[in-house]
């Protein structure tokens, strides 16, 4: 069994593709119509056989109360692994985003959260090289 | 009238000491007073990795509405998010009341 691909639901999918491909770098996989919405799907171009991202319309009422509790509370909806936290935070904050938590150092890994204009809470997250045993 | 304030006084100043008498709590206020305004989601992180404290975010949630009872945090929105602030002024109603370095020599 593999992930192909994971979705989250967003506000408006042409301003969510906007921001997943100009802002965050994601190259566009399907854009295929669909009724009054679109299959409409990103993968990183650091993983061309990486799973992809669906941005579903978030049409389904249920679907907004339960996103905007989880913003509410500061709680992402998907996490994405960067190289460089301190370094995406200046690059996206330069862009616009805001950071709803900056850059954090929790031990294991640095994380950070931002709000993806399209309804949802996304960390980015670095992890740090495991240590070198000593001797 | 005096008599009542009064009342209202100590009884905001027992809900600090409750407010207070939780390790967790108190760890809560140290977060906050290293870095002011964050979201129910960062303190729990933060208090699962730096200090080891793995509640649920109910639990959590918990205290927080205790602290915020007590007048020890506020919170505010900003875009969609909640964010939590220490607010140190009833710690201060405690040296107001005892008084440090003020004392007459006998």
């Amino acid at each position: 069994m593999r992930i192909e691909l994971t979705g989250i639901f967003v506000d408006d999918q042409r301003a969510a593709l906007d921001f997943y491909t100009d802002v965050l770098g994601f190259t566009k996989r399907h854009d295929i119509p669909l009724g009054d919405n679109f299959w409409l799907t990103v993968a990183s171009p650091e993983v061309p056989d990486g799973p992809e991202l669906l941005l579903e319309p978030s049409d389904h009422p249920a679907a907004r109360t339960y996103r905007a509790a989880l913003v509410e509370d500061g709680i992402p909806l998907v996490q994405f692994a960067v190289d460089d936290v301190e370094a995406e935070h200046t690059r996206l904050t330069e862009r616009g985003v805001v950071f709803t938590q900056p850059p954090t150092d929790i031990g294991t890994a640095v994380v950070a959260v931002f709000d993806d204009t399209c309804g949802n809470l996304v960390q980015i997250i670095a992890m740090k090289p495991e240590p070198v045993a000593a001797g | 009238m005096i008599g009542k304030r009064l009342l209202a006084y100590s009884g905001r100043m027992a809900d600090v000491f409750r407010a207070l008498d939780d390790e967790t709590r108190r760890l809560v206020l140290d977060q906050l007073a290293t870095r002011d305004g964050q979201t129910l989601f960062e303190i729990c992180s933060i208090l699962a990795a730096r200090y080891d404290v793995s509640l649920t975010r109910q639990a959590v949630s918990q205290h927080l509405g205790v602290l915020e009872e007590a007048g020890l945090i506020r919170t505010e929105r900003r875009g969609r998010s909640k964010y939590h602030y220490f607010t140190p002024e009833p710690l201060a109603e405690i040296a107001r009341r005892w008084p440090i370095g003020q004392r007459t020599e006998p």
